[in-house]
């Protein structure tokens, strides 16, 4: 119990906000030219994932964009599926497809929707959407990868108004009960959810003994600080027999200084000119 | 026919390493041999089915072959979502073993009756929909499944059910069966509601009146060209299902007609369950009969409406 008081009180340190370097910028502009292109799409909700997503796709997983169906690949869901323009950003910049197709996402003819869809997208492993199925694909995809032998791993990012689900935490027993240490679940916990602050809406805390409750290893880390989220996934199996879960606390619309944290930017459609512009500037250079 | 379903997964696991089980929390001594030899395969994940449905889901996007396996209630309403997105969406081969179809809870009451199973599974786009008469055919449909590339549904019946399936038809998923010939009249069945189609059948033979019995035991995708290539044969088309009349073999066969043969719309007579929830509790064979699907029911429904005096014709 001592342990776990030391959890919770690292859960509950203030994260100050780390400037952003010039990765983490260019991938925000990215993600702004998906929302021009589709003239809308869950700002914030993006911009709260672009650290864990980068980290995982550039020090963590092992993914090749030349073959992505590659066998021994790790295996990444995106369960917050409304949070796809961090998603496209990434693998478009790491090649799995041209970025231009950023312009046309949420067209009628383009292979990027307002949701992943693992038929149309490369590198896209399943497609999510509708809230709380990444787990148990994810966890399928975990008991798979044992029964095989194969020492691959399966990442799934839920957003945290996502895990008010039930699904989700059936399929927290469900990884639990097979000690799927080759499964990490990742809450992007920007604590603000589409109508308000999720302690509003509905309070996941004690949140940490939550999953170390459903036997998860369980690490709390700034989910904007890069060198941090490289260091907390450096020590994946965080325990022998139990999957990991890795509460990230993010800052929602975090780079779009005047988005973060409010909720008016969870979603946003017909942004004017003026207030693309005003995003752009925010980001910087 | 539950026995059957899940020997053949067993045997078919035996000699496949893709297939794997997946149950909730069925009744003890379930496949107690599959665990025992092939403990790596089999699942028992406790009453959680969207979990189930996901993580079948997530092992067939891995080359895997779940058999998932509860009651048809909790495997259609409770993880519906689950069913569209993670199944058909992805167009993945994971069947669904559905405990109880129909009325066969009829004791459990109303949460249990899978009564509009058919019409929302049917309702998904690559969906299979199946169900077959006794436990003979179930023999002959479970090893096609394991080559059907999308998911399917497989509902099972009471067990026990009288035989009325012949080997001699064969079978093929999406091919119904022709069981007796045409006359004037012909009656479409699937699942146990083809047995009493087929007791009317006999019935309205003895009194002078020649009824044909197709079993429709792939209600998605419907065999339309067995249906079709009767109808200037028959005076009188007649749908058995142990369903609401709402979105199951009924409306399949009714929306066939609207498409393809409108002038054939007024001879067709649906004969299925009310849009209602159950309010008496007892047996199957006493719901069916209450809701007038035994056979000597059929046939006097069917008598009526040729001697005219009986219910409208659609």
């Amino acid at each position: 119990m001592i342990e776990l008081a030391a959890m919770e009180r690292e859960a509950h340190t203030i994260y100050e906000p780390l400037a952003l370097d010039r990765r983490s910028r260019d991938l925000r502009r990215l993600v702004v030219r998906g929302l021009v292109g589709g003239g809308r799409g869950h700002l914030g909700s993006a911009l709260s994932a672009i650290e864990i997503l980068r980290v995982l796709y550039d020090d963590v997983m092992a993914h090749d964009p030349e073959i992505h169906n590659w066998d021994a690949r790790d295996r990444f869901l995106l369960s917050k599926g409304h949070g796809c323009l961090a998603q496209y950003a990434i693998l478009a910049d790491h090649g799995y497809f041209s970025k231009a197709e950023l312009d046309r996402f949420c067209r009628f003819d383009g292979i990027l929707g307002g949701h992943p869809d693992a038929g149309k997208i490369p590198g896209v492993e399943a497609s999510t959407g509708a809230l709380g199925h990444g787990p148990s694909i994810g966890v399928g995809m975990a008991v798979a990868a044992k029964l095989r032998g194969a020492p691959h791993r399966i990442f799934v990012v839920t957003g945290d108004g996502e895990i008010n689900e039930g699904s989700v935490w059936e399929a927290a027993m469900t990884a639990s009960k097979h000690k799927l240490d080759n499964f990490t679940l990742i809450v992007d916990y920007n604590k603000l959810q589409s109508y308000q602050r999720t302690e509003i809406v509905q309070d996941l805390e004690p949140l940490t003994s939550k999953w170390e409750s459903f036997g998860f290893a369980v690490r709390n880390v700034d989910g904007h600080d890069v060198e941090g989220l490289r260091r907390t996934f450096a020590t994946l199996p965080f325990a022998k027999g139990r999957p990991n879960a890795v509460i990230a606390h993010t800052i929602k619309g975090r780079g779009v200084a005047h988005a973060e944290g409010d909720p008016a930017w969870h979603h946003k459609s017909n942004m004017s000119a003026a207030e693309i512009d005003g995003v752009l500037q925010a980001i910087g250079d | 026919m539950r026995k059957t379903c899940l020997d053949v997964v067993y045997e078919l696991a035996k000699r496949d390493e893709r297939v794997v089980f997946i149950g909730s929390d069925l009744g003890a001594g379930t496949l107690d041999q599959f665990r025992d030899e092939m403990p790596d395969r089999f699942f028992m994940e406790g009453v959680s089915e969207q979990n189930l449905i996901g993580m079948a889901a997530g092992l067939a996007l891995e080359g895997f072959i779940p058999y998932v396996n509860t009651i048809a209630t909790f495997i259609t309403r409770r993880c519906y979502e689950q069913l569209a997105v993670d199944l058909c969406l992805h167009n993945l081969p994971v069947k669904l073993i559905a405990n109880g179809g129909g009325l066969v809870y009829a004791p459990l009451g109303p949460t249990h009756l899978a009564i509009e199973d058919m019409a929302i599974l049917r309702a998904l786009p690559r969906m299979t929909v199946l169900a077959p008469c006794d436990k003979e055919e179930m023999a002959r449909l479970m090893p096609q499944t394991l080559a059907l590339g999308g998911p399917c549904y497989i509902r099972l019946a009471k067990g026990g059910d009288e035989i009325i399936s012949d080997a001699a038809h064969g079978f093929t998923i999406g091919q119904a069966i022709m069981l007796r010939q045409p006359g004037k009249v012909l009656i479409v069945g699937t699942g146990i509601t083809s047995t009493r189609a087929m007791h009317a059948a006999k019935e309205l033979a003895e009194q002078g009146i020649e009824c044909g019995v197709l079993h429709m035991h792939t209600v998605k995708p419907l065999d339309e060209n067995a249906i079709l290539s009767c109808l200037n044969d028959v005076d009188l088309l007649v749908t058995v299902e142990e369903h609401t009349l709402v979105g199951g073999l009924g409306s399949a066969v009714g929306e066939l007609l609207v498409d393809k043969a409108p002038t054939s719309v007024g001879r067709l007579l649906r004969l299925g369950i009310p849009d209602s929830f159950a309010d008496k509790y007892g047996t199957q064979d006493e719901l069916l009969e209450y809701y007038g699907l035994q056979g000597p029911q059929i046939a006097r429904r069917i008598r009526d409406v040729l001697n005219g005096a009986g219910e409208q014709v659609a």
